[in-house]
């Protein structure tokens, strides 16, 4: 009991001193360091929700970009139409990405679409938006969205106009809350279900859970919280194309982070995100010293091949152990 | 309610042109404990299958507690009253024992997660498997594993429990074990069970009433001493010229 305690103690010093660190961040850190960080809470905040679905719930999603891009476009060409605040754009961005995501999982779940069959249907519907929004005039199509930019040195937190430092601050609360809700939903019944799902989905049925709905709650959350990232992005890029936001490229490099972090974990995903950016950054810097085109892109992909092939499991479950943080429960 | 907790009535299950189950009916009184036995392929595993709705069957009743669960699936079955265990060990691998046991116990006290995990205590020291509560289920030995699948089926707070060769692969001893609990089970909780078991000192020990199945029919059925002696029995068990 005692130790269990300590141990709890210890990994709440530890999650404090994390935040207290962030939170001064911006004092010490430049233009550079704070655009990495806002990068790696990004990263982190979009790993932890697909965290949701994937880790929690064990249903492979492969076209998250979706949901990032829905989120985005809608809070985007909202602002940038009527000047709606993005609070409102955000709630209509979840409220279209769930709308999509209850949309794929009844198609899924119903149809017994499993495994990567499944994650084939995420990829289409993610396609195929791309597609729609590269004829849709009113988004601007492949000519892409551009937010109006305020010309006042002040920071509009309602609308999102503002310095780095805001965005900083954005992200940081973002990540911290995902981080909080994250928690909550696998200590609550419905964490138990999903987990119970993932491991094996027949026996969760004959212990008399609603498996459809139970997955249908964590696409729909999963795809909410995503949509929350896209809108992030969107205001922070201030310019939107379907191109990107809803490429292949982004569904992966969203889930990179928890695949290296640990799929499953809380902290997998923010320690994937920090880890990636990391050694992305420091390949991109070494890159430039010896002048080859590419080394960068071959070293990156080796170094996660070498994490994958004797870390399976992912980073934190093995830092977790050394760390000696591993006495309860996740 | 004073009927039998659960009435199988002229099930029959097809698959394709096979004609796996036909015309099974047998009765599970209250409070009874109850086997299912016959050789390998008489349609055991698919009769229970039937009645816990892991596929619908193609013709019959099936009544618990006096409604008819026919067809349902196998969620709905469960929380119609019937928990059960598969024969192949399907535990949740990744969780720790408490927490598989947690997951059935969950549906119950409005999902409140701190009286889950004091019920599903409860059942895991009835089971003996108490000290190994926050172990990872993917470390128990099979033994453990038999145990655990009853203790996640217990969890739901089933009318009727049905178990799978749940003695299938246990020494004698760990068998003779699994006997006294079951027997505590029935005893001391009231609870019934239907089982499907191969291991006919278990048979012996805890059944109240046997039935026979043979081919996908019924073929016999009575008090364990009935069935043992009577002629169908031995000659499909035993062959013809049993003498």
């Amino acid at each position: 009991m005692t130790a269990a305690n300590l141990l709890s103690d210890r990994r709440a010093i530890l999650l404090l001193g994390l935040l207290a660190a962030l939170a001064a961040a911006p004092l010490a850190a430049g233009d550079y360091a704070l655009s990495i960080l806002i990068t790696v809470l990004l990263q982190a905040y979009l790993g932890m929700a697909w965290n949701v679905m994937m880790g929690f719930a064990g249903q492979f999603s492969l076209g998250h970009a979706l949901y990032v891009g829905l989120g985005a476009y809608a809070g985007g060409a909202l602002f940038a139409h009527f000047g709606t605040p993005p609070l409102v754009g955000a709630l209509a961005g979840m409220v279209v990405s769930a709308v999509a995501g209850s949309i794929i999982g009844t198609l899924g779940f119903r149809f017994k679409v499993m495994g990567v069959y499944f994650a084939l249907l995420t990829i289409a519907f993610a396609e195929f938006t791309r597609v729609l929004f590269d004829h849709w005039n009113w988004v601007g199509a492949s000519s892409g969205l551009f937010l109006p930019v305020s010309h006042s040195v002040n920071d509009d937190f309602w609308n999102l106009r503002g310095s780095a430092t805001m965005f900083y601050y954005v992200i940081l609360g973002m990540a911290a809350a995902a981080f909080l809700f994250s928690r909550a939903l696998l200590g609550r019944r419905i964490g138990y279900y999903w987990q119970a799902i993932r491991e094996d989905q027949d026996a969760a049925d004959a212990l008399g859970i609603d498996v459809f709905r139970a997955k249908m709650v964590a696409v729909i959350i999963s795809a909410s919280m995503t949509s929350l990232g896209g809108l992030f992005i969107a205001f922070y890029n201030n310019n939107l194309y379907p191109e990107s936001i809803f490429s292949m490229h982004r569904s992966i490099e969203l889930m990179l982070g928890t695949i290296i972090g640990g799929i499953g974990t809380l902290f997998g995903p923010i320690l994937g995100a920090v880890a990636l950016t990391a050694l992305g950054e420091a390949l991109t810097v070494i890159g430039a010293h010896i002048g080859i085109d590419g080394v960068k892109q071959i070293a990156y992909g080796v170094c996660l091949m070498v994490i994958l092939a004797f870390r399976p499991g992912g980073l934190w479950p093995w830092l977790r152990h050394r760390l000696r943080l591993d006495g309860g429960r996740r | 309610m004073s009927g039998p907790m659960l009435s199988v009535e002229n099930l029959g299950k097809s698959f394709r042109g096979l004609r796996a189950v036909n015309a099974v009916e047998f009765q599970v009184p209250r409070g009874d404990i109850v086997a299912l036995i016959g050789p390998n392929g008489a349609g055991k595993t698919t009769t229970f299958n039937l009645i816990a709705g892991a596929f619908p069957p193609s013709d019959g009743r099936v009544t618990l507690d006096g409604a008819d669960i026919t067809g349902l699936d196998q969620a709905r079955i469960c929380r119609a009253g019937i928990g059960r265990t598969f024969q192949i060990v399907k535990p949740f691998a990744g969780l720790t024992v408490e927490e598989n046991v947690m997951v059935g116990a969950l549906r119950h006290d409005g999902g409140d997660v701190e009286k889950a995990r004091k019920a599903a205590n409860d059942i895991l020291d009835l089971l003996e498997l108490g000290d190994k509560a926050l172990q990872p289920a993917q470390t128990l030995t099979l033994p453990d594993r038999k145990r655990l699948e009853v203790a996640k089926a217990l969890a739901t707070r089933p009318k009727l429990l049905l178990l799978d060769e749940v003695m299938a692969g246990l020494r004698p001893v760990e068998c003779d074990r699994m006997v006294a609990i079951l027997t505590g089970l029935n005893k001391e909780h009231g609870l019934t069970i239907l089982l499907i078991e191969h291991v006919m000192r278990a048979v012996m020990a805890l059944s109240d009433h046997v039935v026979v199945l043979h081919h996908g029919e019924k073929i016999a059925e009575g008090t364990p001493a009935e069935v043992t002696s009577h002629p169908k029995v031995l000659e499909c068990y035993l062959g013809e010229d049993h003498g």
